[in-house]
């Protein structure tokens, strides 16, 4: 029983950053119906800036802000210069520009980094509470992490139910030409969607990082398992991301658990492939065609 | 000086010719009406218009500024507001969003929207509800409502009657009509139904294959039989 509690309690905290990085992807979609693959070679790098800045400034949490900065900036130059030229044409044009831009950060990274993973800081202690003598599978930086993307999600169902911004968004992405012609700057409104994303992707970097440490190919595994909960999800929708991250995370970790650890990227595939088959729309999308 | 002024437009789509050479005028407070078979170059020639497609000549006033080649998200800053056909309607927002919508870029908000509902008392029963679920009046009300929320000095309707039952189809006429006359607003209505739109009309163009083969007033075009039979079908 207790094991169950702990691979639980593991499963929610893993699962939310899966989340975190389901919720990327869901907003980049949103925005311009591009599946960003290179979403997770964009937390890479915001992550090794953070990481750079915290080995030398000392300070953690001016690296945790440089790297949201730094997320935001990438994702709106990244849909400005390289996405706009294909947003409007075939789907697989922008799959194979993403696939290109993840190759090139990643040797990038690596020329600049190097390719042996480095260990990165959590924010706040990995010691499990004590519960009743014992510790359990879940730490004060768990605890924040499960905050943070909560808050995250939260902010952002504000964001587009709230405010006129997102109203301008939503527009934007259910019908660019229509929101065009009622005088919205649907070009600005798709930057800001990939500056979004970007920034929740750097988010999720710096969650998991402790975790898998920084390296150029350390957060691969990642971006299956967030790209696995946003299609869990339905890819549309936010609160489905979050749904889909955490329970996710809960299959995972029981897999991990009670089977092993080296079963765990197969059954998040085994999940993806039967999921796209029973059902392509996801668990909470209403939408009838997908078109990645 | 008509409020919006036409002259010798002209739309290619590669090697086809959509809209060929047009001219027309529309006055402050009147409607026009644009008639013509499928394919006649109706639509090509608002979306020209709008700044959706690129004309490859002519020129397109308002108020006696050139607005060709104004970008389409600042078409409607100028004072001109376009009502797609199939009317557009953001299915995934609410009816109050969409209404919303039309007005964010002056910053429009609780006033005008008010004035819309009162004009269309059905949306207000509907406000919350998703777009979707709005019958087929009832998106055209929506739309055209959303286009008011702009408070432009031109407006461009797309086949408002398209897909209508008879007798709501009659009602948007009506309001069109009233529309124009009440708030000044040159109307330009392109209309498969040509008989309904000559009714409400103060002038008629025809286009064939891009070109106009009559221009004259609504009543006249209606007397005119062999034009009846020939291009519009009643």
């Amino acid at each position: 029983m207790t094991r169950f509690i702990d691979l639980t309690l593991n499963g929610i905290s893993t699962g939310a950053v899966y989340a975190a990085v389901a919720l990327a992807l869901v907003l980049t979609w949103r925005a311009t119906r591009i599946v960003n693959f290179a979403q997770g070679g964009m937390l890479m790098i915001t992550t090794f800036i953070a990481s750079s800045v915290i080995s030398t400034s000392g300070s953690y949490w001016l690296g945790f802000a440089v790297a949201l900065v730094c997320g935001l900036v990438l994702g709106a130059v990244v849909e400005r210069a390289l996405m706009r030229r294909v947003e409007s044409g075939a789907p697989l044009n922008a799959v194979i520009v993403a696939l290109g831009l993840l190759i090139l950060l990643q040797a990038l990274a690596g020329m600049i980094w190097g390719n042996t993973p480095r260990s990165f800081p959590p924010a706040f202690s990995i010691r499990g509470y004590d519960v009743g003598g014992t510790h359990v599978l879940f730490a004060p930086n768990d605890t924040f992490t499960v905050l943070v993307v909560i808050g995250v999600a939260a902010g952002l169902a504000a964001l587009f139910r709230g405010t006129t911004i997102g109203l301008k968004m939503r527009a934007a992405a259910f019908q660019p030409e229509v929101a065009r012609m009622l005088g919205v700057r649907v070009g600005r409104m798709f930057t800001l969607g990939w500056a979004l994303a970007a920034l929740v992707g750097s988010l999720a970097g710096l969650l998991v990082a402790p975790a898998v440490f920084v390296g150029p190919n350390q957060f691969d595994p990642i971006l299956i398992f967030g790209f696995t909960a946003a299609v869990l999800g339905g890819l549309d929708s936010p609160v489905g991301a979050v749904v889909g991250g955490v329970a996710l995370g809960l299959v995972l970790s029981y897999v991990s658990g009670y089977e092993g650890a080296s079963l765990v990227t197969l059954a998040a595939l085994v999940i993806l492939i039967a999921v796209l088959m029973i059902r392509p729309g996801g668990l909470f999308s209403s939408t009838q065609e997908r078109r990645v | 000086m008509a409020r919006l002024e036409i002259e010798k437009l002209t739309t290619d789509y590669g090697p086809v010719r959509a809209v060929d050479g047009v001219t027309l005028a529309v006055d402050e407070g009147s409607i026009t009406t644009v008639l013509g078979a499928n394919g006649a170059g109706k639509t090509s020639l608002l979306r020209t218009i709008s700044g959706l497609e690129r004309a490859s000549d002519g020129r397109v006033r308002l108020d006696g500024e050139d607005i060709l080649g104004v970008p389409v998200e600042d078409i409607v800053r100028r004072g001109l507001a376009h009502v797609p056909e199939g009317r557009g309607v953001i299915a995934e927002l609410s009816t109050e969003e969409n209404l919303r919508l039309g007005g964010l870029w002056r910053g429009a908000e609780a006033a005008t929207l008010g004035e819309i509902y009162e004009l269309f008392p059905p949306l207000r029963e509907r406000r919350g509800q998703l777009a979707a679920s709005l019958s087929g009046g009832e998106r055209q009300m929506l739309s055209i409502g959303r286009a008011l929320m702009a408070r432009p000095r031109v407006l461009l309707l797309d086949e408002p009657s398209l897909g209508l039952a008879p007798l709501v189809s009659a009602q948007i006429m009506q309001l069109i009509s009233k529309l124009a006359a009440e708030s000044e607003l040159a109307v330009l209505l392109v209309e498969q139904n040509a008989r309904s739109a000559l009714s409400i009309a103060h002038r008629g163009v025809v286009l064939n294959l891009g070109r106009v083969v009559a221009d004259d007033a609504a009543q006249t075009l209606s007397a005119d039989e062999g034009l009846r039979k020939a291009y519009l079908g009643f």
